[in-house]
């Protein structure tokens, strides 16, 4: 009795993912600019404006990173600073869930609002745009960027535990926004000035961007293991971080 | 299936004492909370700790519950450590400040936090032990601040718990909310759980609890069944000034407590100014009246609740010092 049975364990991480989807697909100032700003930047500057030699295939790449960041950033950042300052955090603490459950949970709900903007993005791609690709680019693409939610989700923990819920998603959208536009996600990085593509490097999402773009072959050419480790580095920074504050949380 | 019936309690001690508070001293930096505090919880049994603000009740109860851990002294819940896994599974809590997220509807909320426990109450259960089937299909965030209570307090309840700890569970709540919510706390202890709320209502631990626990400053002042603390605290207050000397009044049989303002010696015409403790304001003031004829400024209030703790936490400070003299 004194641990709980791997079923009963599965039935709670279900459960908690469950509440959280429900709950967020609810509240539409999370649902509906996290879901539709993708699909109708790309739908734009992709598809309306971007016709001819594979603008609509870049951008996809580079409108399906910009998405897939949203959730988790905006999902960790602000579920986490309101569930604390709820003192529903408190509660889940005080009660025999595992703790496990609420963050599997958080990243739960992350991967299926990042695998429906991928969808509607390549629904859009394909059936508007006219983008082909291999069932294997397909393949590879969602993988890397439904993978490449975890280092914002790290990052947006840090920003839950450190601020409160009224000031996080103004925090979340001053990092966010510049960072996608820095980083080439709504314009491609090759037509920006050299000076902004030399400070692109410092943003984890170029090195997300870039990773996927080289699964179409449209990537600028650094190694792709650079990119993977800059990747990791930022996620173990921001763990470490969000860990010791997470602590100080508890112990308070 | 028996709903009377609580799953077995192996580790509850013989004499059905579920929680066991000693001697449990705890501070936040330099502020001293909790300074020596005794309780014990039984089976079948409502207490209620009582307090002003700021005397250390949720302290207490955050302590019960594992979150932290005493200073010095020591708190067991069915023999065992609080937080641990096991004896989390049996407890049930309302925390003071906890909202749950405002667009699960109270179903959704009631099995979500169901699942967590291995032998769970059914839905149907629960939202008629909390008196919710009329809002079971409505969103947290639409019920009142008594149907947003009552979903907690159905949480609570969701693993059959075989103690619950309500921390001021009616605080902001109308009377009408409060009574009801009153009658299904009742219920619950009925089935042979022992219940810890806290409240700094006389009237709320008065209607519900069977023992209880005064604490002001991190301090026991009273423990006691609900008619023996409220004798202690149906005090009035005769404020008057009296020729009568003040060694008299300490004397007097209905007089539970001088406070002087001002001594006779001190004021120009020989009359001590003071405030008079007593629970029987009209035979003390028929005999007062007889005694001194200069008797003036006369006035009798009730006291309040926060008075009544005041008296009973320095009733406390000079049953000390007697103490410490003898």
């Amino acid at each position: 009795m004194s641990t709980l049975t791997l079923q009963h364990q599965t039935k709670i991480h279900l459960q908690e993912i469950w509440s959280e989807w429900l709950r967020m697909i609810r509240t539409p100032m999370f649902a509906l600019p996290t879901l539709l700003f993708p699909w109708m930047f790309y739908l734009f500057f992709g598809v309306i404006f971007g016709r001819g030699s594979g603008t609509a295939e870049y951008l996809l790449v580079s409108y399906g990173t910009f998405g897939i960041i949203g959730p988790a950033l905006f999902g960790f950042g602000v579920g986490v600073a309101s569930d604390r300052q709820q003192g529903l955090l408190q509660l889940k603490r005080v009660l025999p869930m595992p703790m496990s459950a609420y963050f599997v949970a958080k990243i739960g709900l992350c991967l299926i609002f990042a695998s429906c903007i991928l969808l509607g993005l390549a629904i859009i791609a394909m059936v508007l745009g006219g983008v082909r690709l291999e069932l294997l680019q397909w393949l590879l693409l969602f993988g890397i960027l439904l993978v490449g939610t975890l280092p914002f989700c790290a990052m947006g923990l840090f920003i839950g535990i450190r601020s409160n819920a009224q000031s996080a998603p103004a925090v979340i959208n001053l990092l966010y926004l510049p960072m996608a536009f820095l980083s080439g996600l709504w314009i491609p990085i090759f037509v920006m000035p050299e000076l902004l593509q030399k400070i692109a490097v410092v943003f984890p999402a170029y090195h997300l961007a870039q990773l996927a773009l080289s699964v179409i072959d449209k990537h600028q050419g650094q190694p792709l293991l650079g990119h993977l480790m800059i990747l990791l580095l930022f996620t173990a920074v921001f763990l470490l971080l969000a860990g010791s504050g997470w602590r100080a949380l508890r112990d308070r | 299936m028996s709903q009377q019936q609580l799953h077995e309690v192996p580790t509850q001690s013989a004499d059905g004492i579920l929680a066991e508070v000693t001697g449990v001293e705890h501070a936040f930096g330099k502020l001293q909370v909790l300074n020596g505090i005794d309780m014990n919880v039984k089976a079948g049994q409502i207490v209620a700790v009582l307090g002003p603000n700021g005397a250390g009740k949720t302290t207490l109860i955050n302590m019960l519950l594992g979150i932290y851990t005493p200073d010095a002294g020591r708190i067991q819940l069915f023999g065992q450590t609080p937080g641990d896994l096991t004896v989390r599974q049996r407890i049930g809590v309302m925390l003071q400040q906890a909202e749950m997220a405002e667009t699960l509807k109270a179903k959704e909320l009631v099995r979500q936090f169901s699942t967590y426990y291995q032998n769970p109450l059914s839905l149907q259960q629960l939202l008629q032990m909390a008196g919710l089937e009329e809002k079971a299909e409505s969103r947290y965030g639409k019920l009142s601040g008594g149907e947003k209570r009552r979903v907690q307090f159905a949480i609570a309840l969701a693993g059959e718990p075989d103690m619950v700890f309500l921390d001021e569970p009616t605080t902001g709540l109308d009377v009408q909310a409060r009574r009801s919510l009153w009658s299904n706390i009742k219920a619950y202890a009925k089935r042979g759980a022992g219940i810890v709320l806290t409240t700094h209502y006389l009237e709320e631990a008065d209607a519900l609890a069977d023992q209880i626990i005064v604490i002001d400053h991190g301090k026991v002042v009273a423990t006691g069944t609900p008619s023996q603390i409220k004798q202690r605290v149906s005090l009035k207050q005769v404020h008057c000034r009296t020729s009568v000397p003040v060694e008299q009044l300490h004397l007097h049989s209905l007089i539970e407590r001088v406070e002087v303002e001002k001594l006779a010696s001190q004021s120009g015409d020989n009359l001590t100014q003071c405030i008079l403790l007593t629970q029987h304001a009209e035979a003390l003031l028929r005999d007062l009246l007889q005694q001194d004829q200069n008797l003036t400024d006369l006035q009798v209030k009730g006291a309040g609740l926060e008075e009544a703790f005041l008296a009973l936490t320095q009733n406390n400070a000079t049953t000390d010092k007697q103490e410490q003299a003898a």
